[in-house]
């Protein structure tokens, strides 16, 4: 046999999205809701270059069930807050992204 | 002599028009061919940006153009062209002779029907933003009404910015609707999680980013960029959505409760059908055609005929309500040059 495998799908189901620890985030951080996808936080990035990070893709990914691609990309994060600076709806993404951390870090570990 | 206006259609535009006139001493006569008054705003419930109640709003209006001459029921079976007048045959056998002729035709909404992959007429679940509007007002509606209400989906650019519905045109008016209206549910249904499928978010008028950002932020209505390619109905009678996430490039889906579909609104038959018996001209979009889409707004390329509100093309009330003074003025000021 070659060539064939079942590979899993990528489509996201939202009727099996948890949304727990993101409605718990959203309640210490309601700012995580506004993101407007526009992009300054990802261009702006120093790590995004290399490792593909961006505040944007991590909101999303959180909010479609895709902690592991969040994680994945936040690792690459240096704290420097230049998102911050640059986002147009005034976010405080590098607050924002140290309360996900707390908050997703403290379930893993139970 | 107190100077004749006829005046097409019975919406805000019309009666807003119809206002202004009296007020200037003239004598508008009103034709609408429903049997009310008020147009599309009368059938809706609660208007964007500050939720001010339509009733009040058309109800202020009426009571403004009482002393106007009002014929309900009422169509224009033929326009013909005098030397300086128009002759206006009504359907119920009046003939008016008018120097100026306002058009406040309106639009029509976009028939979700034809959009056969949505499934509206064809699953249970599935309504329109003016079904919704209808249930804001009277509480009936058997697809709201003792059903469990825990998701509910709001399609963007129903008929609207779809070549194949053979409607280009942006309707303007329906991002800040959805919006609205998923905000209004989610205020009826606190529990329920509620998605709007959109492509671009046009939110262009006063006030209404702010309604997008309440939406996400006090409300976590779900935006989801992506237009909703397909819905299907399940065993319980609940509707499946197929879209891409185009923000994330992966494909997604979601069992709803109730689908809204936000039809747009598009060039009324009736508007163009009045408007050929003067050959006035038609636009690319297929609605009526300004003199000029700049400077001219409310004037045809006809002597004495004008236009006002969303004959011309999608409008917001306030839009409507200006463009009815501004052609009232446009009036008057002619009828003032001509007696010099
Ligand atoms: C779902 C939805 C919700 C909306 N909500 C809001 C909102 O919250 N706030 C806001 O600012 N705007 C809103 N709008 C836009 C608003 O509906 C329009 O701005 C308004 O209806 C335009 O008024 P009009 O008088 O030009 O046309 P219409 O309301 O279409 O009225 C036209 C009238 O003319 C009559 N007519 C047509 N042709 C003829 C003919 N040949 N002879 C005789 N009579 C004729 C019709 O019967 C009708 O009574 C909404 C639109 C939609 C689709
Ligand atoms: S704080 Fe992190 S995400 Fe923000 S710009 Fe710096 S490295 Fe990038
Ligand atoms: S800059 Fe702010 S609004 Fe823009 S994508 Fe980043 S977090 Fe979202
Ligand atoms: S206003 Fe929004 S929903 Fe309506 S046609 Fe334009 S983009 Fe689509």
């Amino acid at each position: 046999m070659f060539g064939f495998r079942i590979s899993p799908s990528s489509a996201i189901n939202l009727d099996n999205v948890s949304r727990d620890r993101f409605s718990e985030l959203c309640r210490i951080e309601p700012d995580a809701l506004r993101c407007m996808a526009c992009g300054s936080c990802s261009a702006t990035c120093p790590a995004a270059e290399f490792s593909g990070m961006s505040v944007r893709k991590v909101l999303l990914y959180l909010q479609r069930g895709k902690e592991e691609e969040a994680f994945k990309i936040m690792n690459n994060c240096m704290l420097c807050g230049k998102c911050t600076m640059v986002c147009p709806r005034g976010i405080n993404t590098r607050h924002l992204l140290l309360t996900i951390c707390r908050i997703y870090e403290k379930e893993d570990r139970r | 002599m107190k100077e004749i206006v006829v005046i097409i259609g019975g919406g805000i535009a019309g009666l807003e028009a119809a206002s202004q006139l009296l007020k200037l001493g003239y004598t508008p006569i009103i034709v609408e061919k429903s049997g009310q008054l008020g147009g599309h705003v009368a059938q809706w419930n609660r208007l964007f940006p500050d939720m001010t109640p339509a009733k009040d709003l058309v109800s202020d209006l009426i009571a403004s153009s009482k002393d106007a001459n009002i014929f309900l029921n009422a169509e224009i079976s033929f326009i013909n062209r005098l030397k300086d007048n128009y002759n206006v045959m009504l359907s119920n056998g009046i003939s008016i002779i008018s120097r100026y002729i306002l058009f406040t035709t309106g639009f029509r909404l976009f028939e979700a029907q034809k959009k056969e992959e949505y499934g509206y007429g064809i699953y249970n679940q599935v309504i329109t933003n003016a079904d919704l509007e209808h249930w804001f007002n009277t509480g009936k509606d058997d697809r709201i009404n003792g059903k469990e209400i825990k998701s509910i989906g709001f399609v963007h650019c129903v008929g609207s910015r779809d070549e194949k519905a053979r409607n280009s045109q942006c309707s303007k008016v329906c991002c800040i609707t959805a919006i609205k209206q998923a905000i209004e549910m989610k205020e009826k249904f606190p529990d329920a999680e509620i998605y709007c499928f959109y492509m671009d978010l046009r939110l262009f008028g006063k006030k209404f980013e702010d309604f997008y950002i309440k939406a996400q932020r006090d409300h976590g209505i779900h935006f989801i960029r992506g237009r909703v390619s397909e819905v299907s109905e399940n065993i319980d009678g609940n509707v499946i959505v197929k879209a891409e996430d185009t923000l994330l490039g992966k494909p997604i889906k979601v069992t709803l409760n109730l689908l809204v579909l936000m039809s747009g609104m598009v060039c009324n038959p009736d508007s163009t059908r009045s408007a050929s018996m003067l050959s006035l001209p038609i636009d690319s979009d297929g609605f009526l055609k300004s003199s000029d889409n700049v400077m001219h707004i409310t004037s045809s390329p006809r002597n004495g005929i004008y236009y006002a509100g969303a004959c011309t093309g999608p409008k917001t009330v306030p839009e409507t309500l200006a463009e009815a003074r501004s052609a009232v003025l446009e009036i008057h000021s002619r009828i003032i040059g001509q007696q010099k």
